[in-house]
């Protein structure tokens, strides 16, 4: 059994680009860069707020007043997608965080000091990887009950073994390298050495994964919040959104039609960075 | 000799670099008479792996094209046969094997069913057919009992069965010529000897025509009837084993023969050529061998010798000839 | 035949008790992390300290948390994954009931996920930079960031509501019927599978056709066609089939949502049910069967790779 969470990861990076490289990076950060900065500017770019009902305007249809249309509430969808950015944005970077650091700090220290340590980490890796991601993720929620906060301990709690395995096959590597020798000969502290001088070497292809890591972990937050227990009503947050436009797909499409391409441009923003990301340094690795 | 069977004529092989055309091969002529052997010698990158490459029409790189008067193999000029013509003509009139048979035998797929493939392609053989038949070259080519090696996978066969199996694949086409791309260079030297024993014996028993390329003049010398030697994409002498092996006249087939150990057998070092053959986009207007030959004279740093018949079936392109065929 | 290299089918299951050993424990540990006195969340309204005294010694539950592992182990070797408390049945039983739908859906979206992953990756191997080979990396590149709940309901705006030619939700009876609810489920799942295989595919292609074998196979005089159907296609599965058993994890996650939205009634629908009416016994059974799945299915991708690859040898 072998690789993170979801589908592709370590394929991600398949030269398989518009070309060059550069071109898929811009691409892909001008996406990521325009959400961010909807997200930022939510109070003052949406035309409307995001939670006010309005009855007299149920199930509008789109129209020059509200571009997107409006849901049963008679909320303005294009008011509420915008500031659903802030939510989703969050979710994908601080999801991404919180596995990330838990599973370096594993992966670093398991692999540095090796022996029986090691040995039952990769038995706990392998264990975590044989349940489906979003199962395990279920599983945990269910336990500490909907929310974001939730989501991201349950985030952590599953996406930490990808990176713990990254971490710990570089710095397996690394531990041998003559560098690492010439720290030991001096003298230096095991703490000094993990952390100072094998740490940075190690973090690279990480770092890169973050990216990739980003469009699963969106990907995962809007479904869990599309099954109601990520993100609760009436809060703004895409998934959340298409959720609730599931019953009036048969008379309004364009409640759940506009959030979810929104979840698909950002994805797709992550994605295309990721890649560049991948293409402009992976040779450096 | 009447008409050769296989005659080729300025064949060039150019490969498209920066908005420059560059010869990989620059016009290489010879001809190959029915069951007779010739040995393409050079270093490796002299070309011969391209040249052969480009018989087969079957380039590594959409940027390499074939250029060239004419290649004729029994009437036919490949060079005017469009992509469906010349498939046709691959395994059927000219076949190929290769230096490496581990990787060039389909893991996949057992031997039996890899070597009728062709069979029933170019034989329009049966399945059933084309087994009994692929259990007969088996047999030819001296695999121990064929009728369970058939169903075998090369990963079950040894590196010298391998090779075998992929002679038998290209005999199972039945072609007129066989082109052997260092038919024994990944092998031990003991199964070496065995592969070169086989393929004279094929050329005795069935009147194959072969180019064999390699690098070691002793296979070549123990084989062929005659020798081309290439450098640097050109031919720099051509004719008969015993014209090149005991009068070599370029210098460069003498230095070749040289750095041959059985040579000069008592001696502890080898010969070596010194210096490096010419990068592909960086030529000498002259001789390519120019800046490496010891007899180069101004004339040779200027005007690229051309290709001219010294005495009958010897062939030579060389301004300063050696006269006694002795390693300088 | 050669079944020694068969061997590793004893052995492997000795090396994967580990594994299943931890699923437990980890399951166990989550069902015991649920706030509240597991005896009271049982006898919900009805608990009295004299009720609850005597289901704590019935579940064993005043025994230090270790034998009270052993017993859930036990248990779990009896086939006993608890009672699910809002259907007032055997959770396993509960599950079995409930795992037709979900084993159709995963292998009919893995099928529909090939038909549609070979030819594109076909097609944009073999028309390598060319429109046609960027049309399909759009495709594939939009379809990694396609989130499953919301192509399945422009799926059924399309299919269902605009042509009506699929039913929104449901399973119905019968094979027919079945087959017919599964459409839409089943390529919702397979459209974002393909994204995944088609790049894959695509990339062991274009690896394959430079290789030396496919040079051989052109050097007996193949057509490009043979060559790629009886040497490229074979040899570019192997790792295919590497990759879908390493996203097995990804495809169960995608049918638990997909349950979700066309209402099949699959252990992924179930799952979600049991954790909004807090079914504990429930969510738990479905977490180790799913977990136990995806083991297994690992297990048979490689005994399908030795197979089909007579090079594999496992240790």
């Amino acid at each position: 059994m072998s690789s993170p969470s979801i589908a592709i990861p370590s394929r991600w990076r398949l030269r398989w680009n518009l070309g060059d490289g550069r071109l898929t990076l811009y691409f892909g950060l001008a996406i990521v860069l325009g959400w961010g900065l909807l997200a930022l500017l939510a109070p003052w770019v949406a035309p409307y707020d995001p939670l006010l009902q309005n009855g007299d305007l149920r199930l509008m249809a789109p129209s020059l007043a509200h571009p997107f249309g409006t849901d049963n509430f008679g909320r303005d969808i294009l008011s509420r997608v915008i500031w659903g950015a802030r939510i989703d944005l969050q979710m994908a970077l601080v999801g991404v965080i919180f596995p990330f650091l838990l599973g370096t700090c594993i992966g670093a220290i398991s692999g540095y000091i090796g022996g029986r340590l090691d040995a039952v980490c990769m038995r706990l890796i392998d264990i975590v990887l044989a349940f489906p991601f979003l199962v395990l993720m279920l599983a945990i929620m269910a336990i500490l009950g909907p929310g974001l906060g939730s989501f991201y301990i349950a985030m952590a709690l599953v996406g930490w073994v990808s990176y713990a395995r990254l971490i710990r096959s570089q710095i397996l590597i690394l531990k041998e390298s003559d560098f690492a020798l010439a720290a030991r000969s001096l003298g230096f502290s095991h703490r000094r050495i993990l952390f100072g001088h094998l740490m940075p070497n190690a973090l690279f292809s990480s770092v890169v994964f973050c990216m990739s890591d980003a469009v699963l972990v969106l990907l995962n937050g809007a479904a869990v919040s599309y099954l109601g227990l990520g993100v609760q009503p009436p809060t703004a947050e895409w998934g959340t959104m298409v959720a609730e436009g599931q019953s009036f797909i048969t008379s309004a499409w364009w409640i759940c039609t506009f959030p979810g391409l929104a979840v698909v441009t950002l994805a797709m923003g992550f994605s295309l960075l990721a890649d560049g990301v991948a293409e402009r340094l992976g040779d450096r690795s | 000799m009447s008409t050769p069977l296989l005659q080729v004529e300025d064949l060039s092989v150019i490969v498209r670099n920066d908005q420059r055309d560059v010869a990989v091969v620059d016009r290489l002529s010879f001809s190959l008479g029915e069951g007779e052997i010739l040995g393409l010698v050079g270093e490796s990158g002299s070309g011969k792996t391209m040249a052969c490459r480009a018989l087969m029409r079957l380039l590594p790189s959409p940027k390499l094209r074939v250029e060239g008067t004419a290649v004729r193999l029994d009437g036919t000029d490949l060079l005017q046969l469009d992509d469906a013509g010349m498939r046709r003509m691959r395994g059927r009139e000219l076949g190929m094997i290769f230096q490496n048979p581990s990787s060039h035998l389909d893991p996949l797929m057992r031997i039996g069913e890899q070597i009728a493939e062709g069979i029933r392609l170019h034989q329009g053989a049966s399945r059933r057919e084309a087994r009994t038949e692929a259990i007969e070259v088996l047999r030819q080519v001296g695999i121990p009992d064929p009728q369970s090696r058939v169903d075998n996978y090369p990963h079950e066969f040894s590196g010298g069965m391998r090779q075998r199996a992929m002679i038998a694949v290209a005999l199972g086409c039945n072609p007129k010529v066989l082109i052997a791309d260092e038919p024994t260079t990944a092998l031990d030297v003991t199964v070496q000897a065995q592969i070169l024993r086989l393929l004279l014996d094929l050329r005795d028993r069935r009147g194959l025509s072969m180019i064999l390329i390699s690098h070691d003049l002793g296979v070549v010398a123990q084989t062929c009837d005659s020798i081309a030697v290439m450098y640097a994409g050109r031919l720099c002498e051509h004719g008969s084993k015993m014209q090149i092996l005991k009068r070599p006249q370029h210098p460069y087939s003498a230095g070749l023969l040289a750095c041959h150990p059985a040579a000069d057998s008592g001696q502890r070092l080898m010969n070596t050529i010194g210096g490096q053959p010419p990068l592909l986009g960086d030529m000498p207007a002259g001789c390519r061998f120019g800046t490496r030959c010891g007899l180069a004279s101004p004339m040779c740093r200027e005007h690229l010798p051309q290709l001219r018949e010294i005495s009958p079936g010897h062939r030579l392109a060389c301004h300063t000839p050696l006269l006694h065929g002795v390693a300088s | 035949m050669n079944l020694a290299r068969y061997r590793f089918v004893l052995t492997r299951p000795l090396q994967l008790l580990p594994v299943l050993l931890g699923i437990s424990l980890i399951t166990f540990v989550l069902v015991r992390s649920i706030p509240g006195d597991p005896a009271r969340v049982l006898l919900g309204a009805r608990s009295t300290p004299d009720a609850i005294q005597k289901i704590r010694a019935q579940f064993g539950l005043d025994e230090p948390i270790w034998v009270q592992y052993l017993y859930f182990l036990k248990n779990l070797l009896n086939g006993d994954l608890g009672q699910s408390l809002l259907y007032r049945v055997d959770a396993l039983k509960l599950i079995a009931t409930r795992i037709e739908p979900t084993l159709m859906l995963v292998f009919g979206s893995v099928l529909l996920a090939l038909l549609i992953a070979v030819p594109l990756a076909t097609l944009a191997a073999r028309n390598k930079g060319g429109w046609i080979d960027n049309l399909i990396r759009v495709f594939t590149t939009a379809g990694l960031g396609l989130p499953a709940f919301w192509l399945g309901l422009m799926l059924i705006l399309l299919f269902s509501v605009h042509w009506g030619l699929f039913p929104v939700s449901g399973y119905g009876r019968g094979w027919p019927e079945k087959l017919h609810h599964l459409v839409l489920p089943c390529l919702t799942i397979a459209l974002a599978l393909s994204a995944v295989l088609v790049r894959n595919l695509r990339a062991s292609m274009l690896v394959e056709m430079q290789s030396d074998q496919v040079t051989a196979a052109r050097a007996r005089g193949l057509s490009e066609n043979a060559v790629f159907r009886r040497h490229v296609l074979p040899n570019s599965m192997v790792p295919t089939v590497n990759l879908l058993a390493v996203n097995i994890g990804w495809l169960i996650s995608g049918t638990v949502v997909i349950e979700s939205l066309f209402s099949l009634p699959g252990i992924g629908q179930l799952l979600v049910r049991g954790i909004f009416t807090r079914d504990y016994m429930v969510v738990q059974g479905v977490a180790m069967v799913l977990a136990c799945a995806t083991v297994a299915v690992n297990f048979i991708a490689d005994i399908v790779t030795t197979a089909i690859d007579p090079r594999v040898k496992i240790q």
